[in-house]
């Protein structure tokens, strides 16, 4: 069967029904310029929201801890043990030979790895809020952070300006009406308790960072921990931050220490966006299905009014299938135009929406919404759009190629 | 000896339901090449059906339809529809020419189906077909700005397209005034007289006369079979009793 004449026939059926083809085009349209406009919004807001989260925090993060209790000599001696209460960690003592290790990762890790030890304290300056003190060796932190880029007063280094420095977030220093130079009590859960000057102030750009948490040198910590020579955690920054959770594993299984990947650290957060876009996902397939029934109302009309013509094809010999492939061509082509719409739509939609900013309370500037362009949601909606149309045509057109030709043309007769 | 162009051996076509109806009930025929012959008969005597299961339109309960040589009862319906296609030709009552498409494209429809010819050859022969029927000035105009008779004769022209050994024609006059039927007998009679074998189906006395073999169908049966001189005026027949 020519495919020529299936694709003339199917042409000069959708276009001499422009009013009905318009609108299943529209209707296509719509569908799909949404579709793109939500995947936008969605992914947008999700990467930028994981960029912060990224940003702000180590990539993999060496803890002084294991994850299993250690094995115990009865369970080498013997095949089956029963033991209770084993203690895991009863003290923290630290990384042992963290210069050792760090300089072991150094070798093979696509990254680089710094030393930090993290304790609790409390900040007293006129009232008091609970922090977290992570105190850092400033040459090799701006190696594994975006401390030095988030810096709104001072740097990095002016750590090592003054005995007791710290550099505290913006949002805590307006909290406690604290500004550069201000002197502030640090107290630890030892009860030691030190006064430290404040040498700079960061924005992170997240509220629990920007509000909960310190910097001092490594030695400050380590007098507010009570152990001098510490080091509690290794700071491990990547190249690639999408392959963390790869490179946390091998660091475990290279040096012990429990290892946690950022995504780890984040899961709960991370399987909340699974749902969230499961959600999407369902909504948006929702709204290309819902596109689709114009399509089918459309070719249901088609194929009604086109009885004759169908029966009169098959009586001259087309085959049932070339007749019903008609039928589909023409939501083919419903679905391509309409595709084609639906993208610069889609496109436009996203364009608009990236013009918009919105107030940032924590950051006090204009953050512009963020949108994700990317071709995969285009083609995603694009597809499964085309899918749902022919699927749509598939049924009306089975059931009108099915009827007997003798009895349209008797009927007509 | 003649040559066969289409048989029928034992034709039966029947509708079972609450109540069954035998639409053909046991026809056995031989139409020869190049022979015009016409099936008469009252309403709901069945001659559209035999009509219908000559052209494989329809499919037989039992019985063979052989045309060409080729039996049929076996073919599936894609090969029937192949058939249809290259060795049938069909005229029917209504026009059934696609609206939206000029005298000339439905006349290229079965060629195109087919799709043996060129592009070029297919425009030639339309427009041949079109010519030789007197519609060459209407080649490009749509269904609705024909007559009544040109739509039919591009009907006709429809039908010969894929040069067909066969022409089967279901009363194709029977929506025409008196000029057009007249037009429309000439073809057919000329179409068999060029050697293809014509099957019309009619009410038409006169249409009947011009056939080489008359067939009157009564019930589903052959009743009365006419030929050359001795073409009679068609008897009287009571309806069939499954009406």
């Amino acid at each position: 069967m020519a495919g020529n004449l299936l694709v003339n026939i199917a042409w000069t059926h959708v276009t001499t029904r422009v009013r009905q083809t318009l609108v299943g085009m529209a209707g296509v349209a719509m569908g799909v310029g949404f579709t793109i406009m939500m995947a936008g919004l969605m992914e947008g807001s999700q990467i930028d929201f994981l960029r912060q989260l990224v940003d702000t925090m180590p990539h993999v993060t060496v803890q002084d801890e294991r994850r299993a209790a250690p094995v115990q000599p009865a369970d080498r001696e013997y095949g089956a043990v029963q033991m209770s209460n084993v203690a895991n960690v009863n003290n923290r003592p630290g990384i042992r030979y963290p210069e050792s290790m760090m300089a072991s990762l150094r070798s093979w890790l696509p990254g680089d790895v710094a030393p930090s030890v993290r304790t609790t304290a409390i900040i007293d300056h006129g009232g008091r809020v609970g922090i977290t003190l992570i105190g850092i060796d400033p040459r090799l932190e701006v190696r594994v952070s975006k401390l030095a880029s988030q810096m709104r007063e001072g740097q990095v280094s002016d750590l090592q300006r003054a005995p007791n420095a710290v550099i505290i977030g913006v949002a805590l220093a307006d909290k406690l009406a604290i500004k550069t130079g201000d002197t502030v009590s640090l107290i630890g859960g030892q009860g030691t308790q030190v006064s430290a000057t404040v040498v700079g102030m960061f924005r992170s750009g997240l509220k629990r960072v920007d509000e909960g948490q310190i910097y001092a040198t490594l030695g400050t910590a380590q007098v507010m921990i009570g152990q001098s020579g510490i080091v509690n955690e290794l700071r491990v920054r990547l190249n690639n931050p999408l392959i963390a959770d790869v490179i946390a594993k091998r660091v475990e299984g290279q040096i012990g220490y429990k290892s946690v990947s950022w995504q780890e650290a984040n899961s709960d957060l991370l399987s909340s966006f699974a749902v969230r876009d499961f959600i999407v996902l369902t909504v948006m397939g929702a709204m290309l299905l819902t596109s689709s029934f114009a399509t089918y109302n459309i070719i249901s009309t088609i194929t009604n009014e086109k009885r004759q013509d169908i029966a009169i094809m098959k009586s001259l010999g087309m085959r049932e299938t070339a007749v019903r492939s008609i039928f589909i061509m023409e939501a083919a082509i419903i679905g391509l135009v309409g595709m084609i719409a639906g993208w610069a739509i889609g496109y436009a939609l996203c364009y608009g929406w990236s013009q918009i900013t919105i107030y940032n309370t924590l950051t006090g500037t204009n953050v512009p919404i963020s949108i994700y362009y990317s071709p995969r949601h285009y083609l995603i909606a694009g597809g499964i759009s085309l899918l749902c149309c022919t699927g749509a045509a598939f049924f009306p057109a089975r059931k009108a190629t099915r009827v007997h030709p003798v009895e349209i043309i008797r009927g007509a007769s | 000896m003649n040559e066969i162009a289409l048989q029928a051996v034992g034709l039966v076509r029947r509708i079972e339901g609450a109540v069954s109806h035998t639409l053909v009930n046991g026809i056995d025929l031989a139409v020869n090449k190049g022979e015009f012959v016409a099936i008469t008969g009252p309403s709901g005597s069945g001659k559209s059906s035999l009509l219908y299961l000559l052209g494989l339109l329809d499919a037989p309960t039992d019985g063979e339809v052989i045309i060409c040589g080729q039996p049929t009862s076996k073919l599936s319906e894609d090969d029937r529809a192949h058939v249809r296609l290259t060795k049938c030709g069909f005229v029917f009552q209504f026009h059934f020419l696609l609206p939206e498409f000029t005298s000339l494209e439905n006349v290229l429809l079965p060629m195109r189906a087919e799709g043996k010819m060129s592009e070029k050859d297919m425009q030639a022969r339309g427009l041949d077909l079109l010519g030789s029927l007197g519609l060459q000035d209407h080649a490009q105009k749509r269904p609705n700005q024909l007559s009544g008779g040109q739509r039919q004769r591009v009907a006709i022209a429809r039908a010969l397209s894929n040069r067909p050994e066969i022409i089967v024609a279901d009363e194709p006059t029977g929506a025409l005034d008196t000029s057009s039927t007249e037009q429309v007998f000439s073809i057919l009679r000329e179409i068999a007289d060029q050697g293809r074998t014509v099957v019309v189906v009619t009410h038409d006395p006169a249409l009947a006369a011009r056939a080489d073999r008359r067939l009157h169908i009564v019930d589903g049966k052959i009743a009365q079979t006419f030929e050359g001189q001795k073409l009679a005026p068609e008897p009287t027949v009571a309806a069939p009793t499954d009406l």
